[in-house]
């Protein structure tokens, strides 16, 4: 059981910079996940944690220790990685004993400690088995059983479960959370997939482009995005996002000439400035025509069963679509109607235009 | 399994045909040939020829010079593939290391192969030759008395440096592609689970190079019981003494230059059983002990 301290870790590969200079705080028995879309460096600051790349500048912490210099088996780190990296020429046993055997433990420990860990991970019964005989949601179980086994301060997860399949990866998710509630071990987990980071995580760090954009609980993630890449990123169908500027009497904004909303009981800065509008599909509402704030013109519907999905016009001829609406599935809508909606006041976000930092 | 099914029946056995006839011609026939030859006594000139039965075979065995062939033949074939196979580990694994100039190191490493044996023979002579040898001048200087011409055990270090040298290159080859098929994850779980490089070697690369390493050595005996012919033709030709005569030397030297042609071909039957038995054995006893991923 430890904390995980990164302070302004960068990394550079030659010139090119990869990571610019993170620092996250994660407090015992916290359950992190990185979050971003391939190639943010989500995965090589993991790896930075676990030894596996060399650290450019800043330091990393684990349990108070500077682990900079450290090698991987120095650093008391677990890992579970995304194709399992079981070793094929040894049974599961071996496999989980392998750990345990380096560090030279006795017999009658490492036979103790497996037969635990594959009690709760019910691989009771395939401890003599190869990995290639296992299946897809096995060998995941028998890379959580390697990392388990070894009780260290953190365990890792590198996209853990992108091998799997929907149903399979459904559950595992499940299993994984309640299993890092049940053991308490500080873990940090890499995922591009939002689902994941937003079911598994205490806190979120949303990455983009070698930065953390934004590091808070799942809801205050989703609720107030810090930037226009975590609105984006967090929450599906994204965020619908549209240029718009303050109204003349500061009063409301305008998104384009003749179509405003009011917002009376927000401060509204400068009237005239431009900045970015926000608000999610599952936040506008179809209502009557007097009440509306705007009356849109379907052009496209996606079903989903519980929810449907209408890509909507400001006007009928306008090419594309401006806002993506969620609404309730056993409601009719098609292709051309014209729907009157309602933006909840409470759910609007505004961001620069410049910085395409949340305002307010 | 899969069964495959031809439009017509004499099909299948029309594209077996050209490998059948090749190995009908290359190999059976030729072996039949040397079966016939090892039960028959013929003089040099191919006049008179008589059928002896297995009196061949029974001189042969008798004969103390082909006994001393046998532990000629064991003592180079072990050492040639032991030490090809083992500093060619060894390279590919620092090969693996180095991260500029991978792939032309690894050219450069591979080049050995297409030097010829018997060149690749002369060439370890001259390096080594008692009295002008580049790299036999500091040994001496060492206070080595270093003559391969006259001293038989020195001279079977030479044959199997120079054997061993051109095969480094081919098993290499291998081991190179096998290292590469290792998923470097795997090297990294290790790590996590506190194996040291040497442990991570001896436990996780060694075992998964397990089929690579015993194809190599049933390519490198079959090398070193054979293809070395041309080594030890142009470096020692068996001497001195008999101290480097292997099998298939004797059964030329023999054949080709004594004319005893019926020994010969019992020399040469008794080594294709060796080989045979040999191979066999390998698949028996070792492939079982190895792991295909």
């Amino acid at each position: 059981m430890a904390t995980i301290a990164l302070k302004d870790v960068r990394k550079n590969y030659g010139r090119n910079k990869v990571i610019h200079g993170v620092s996250l705080d994660v407090a015992d028995h916290e359950f992190i996940v990185i979050v971003g879309p391939s190639g943010c460096g989500k995965s090589t600051l993991l790896r930075m944690v676990a030894g596996l790349e060399e650290i450019t500048s800043g330091t990393v912490e684990i349990g108070g220790r500077v682990v900079n210099k450290l090698e991987p088996r120095e650093r008391d780190i677990a890992m579970v990685f995304q194709n399992y990296a079981l070793y094929p020429h040894m049974s599961v046993f071996d496999n989980m004993a392998y750990g345990l055997r380096n560090a030279r433990r006795s017999k009658s420990e490492i036979a103790l400690r497996v037969a635990n860990a594959a009690k709760m991970l019910e691989l009771g019964s395939l401890l003599d088995r190869k990995p290639r005989a296992l299946s897809g949601g096995q060998r995941q179980r028998v890379a959580m059983g390697r990392a388990l086994v070894r009780d260290p301060a953190a365990f890792l997860f590198d996209e853990p479960l992108s091998n799997l399949d929907a149903k399979l990866r459904v559950q595992m998710r499940l299993e994984i959370k309640a299993l890092q509630r049940n053991v308490g071990t500080t873990s940090l987990y890499v995922t591009h997939d939002q689902v994941e980071a937003m079911t598994l995580a205490d806190r979120l760090v949303v990455m983009n482009e070698g930065k953390a954009e934004q590091i808070d609980t799942p809801m205050k993630v989703y609720s107030k995005p810090a930037s226009v890449f975590v609105a984006g990123f967090i929450g599906s169908p994204a965020m619908n996002i549209l240029e718009a500027h303050v109204g003349v009497d500061a009063r409301g904004i305008a998104i384009r000439s003749g179509v405003t909303i009011d917002l009376p009981e927000m401060n509204l800065p400068n009237a005239g400035m431009p900045l970015l509008f926000g608000i999610r599909p599952e936040h506008i509402s179809v209502t009557s025509e007097e009440r509306a704030d705007m009356i849109l013109t379907v052009a496209a519907v996606e079903t989903l069963g519980a929810d449907t999905l209408a890509h909507c016009r400001m006007a009928a001829n306008d090419k594309g679509s401006d806002f993506v609406l969620r609404v309730p599935g056993m409601m009719p809508v098609y292709a051309g109607q014209r729907l009157p909606v309602m933006f909840d006041r409470k759910a609007v976000h505004f961001f620069d235009v410049k910085t395409r930092n949340r305002l307010f | 399994m899969n069964r495959a099914t031809f439009p017509h029946k004499l099909l299948p056995y029309l594209l077996l045909a050209p490998q059948l006839a090749v190995t009908l011609i290359f190999f059976y026939w030729p072996a039949g040939q040397a079966l016939k030859q090892s039960l028959l006594r013929e003089d040099p000139f191919g006049l008179k020829t008589q059928f002896v039965g297995l009196a061949n075979f029974k001189r042969v065995l008798a004969d103390p010079a082909y006994v001393n062939s046998i532990k000629v033949t064991v003592v180079f074939s072990l050492a040639t593939a032991f030490i090809s196979m083992a500093i060619a580990l060894l390279l590919a694994v620092q090969a693996e290391k180095i991260i500029r100039g991978k792939t032309l190191y690894r050219t450069l490493l591979i080049w050995p192969y297409a030097v010829a044996p018997a060149i690749a023979g002369m060439l370890w002579l001259f390096m080594f030759n008692p009295s002008f040898g580049t790299l036999a001048y500091p040994l001496r200087s060492m206070g080595i008395n270093w003559d391969p011409l006259l001293n038989g055990p020195q001279a079977m270090i030479l044959i199997v440096a120079a054997a061993a040298w051109k095969q480094i290159s081919y098993n290499f080859l291998f081991f190179v592609a096998g290292l590469q098929a290792i998923p470097q994850t795997l090297i990294e779980a290790a790590a996590i689970d506190g194996a040291r490089a040497a442990r991570r070697f001896r436990t996780i690369v060694f075992p998964l190079l397990a089929p690579i390493t015993f194809f190599l050595l049933v390519i490198n005996t079959v090398y070193a019981l054979f293809d070395t012919f041309g080594i030890i033709h142009a470096v020692t030709a068996g001497g001195p003494g008999k101290s480097t005569e292997t099998l298939v030397y004797k059964v030329y030297n023999d054949g080709f230059v004594n004319l005893i042609l019926g020994d010969s071909a019992a020399q040469s039957v008794i080594l294709m059983a060796i080989v045979i038995a040999l191979t066999a054995l390998q698949f028996r006893y070792i492939e079982r002990r190895v792991h295909y991923g």
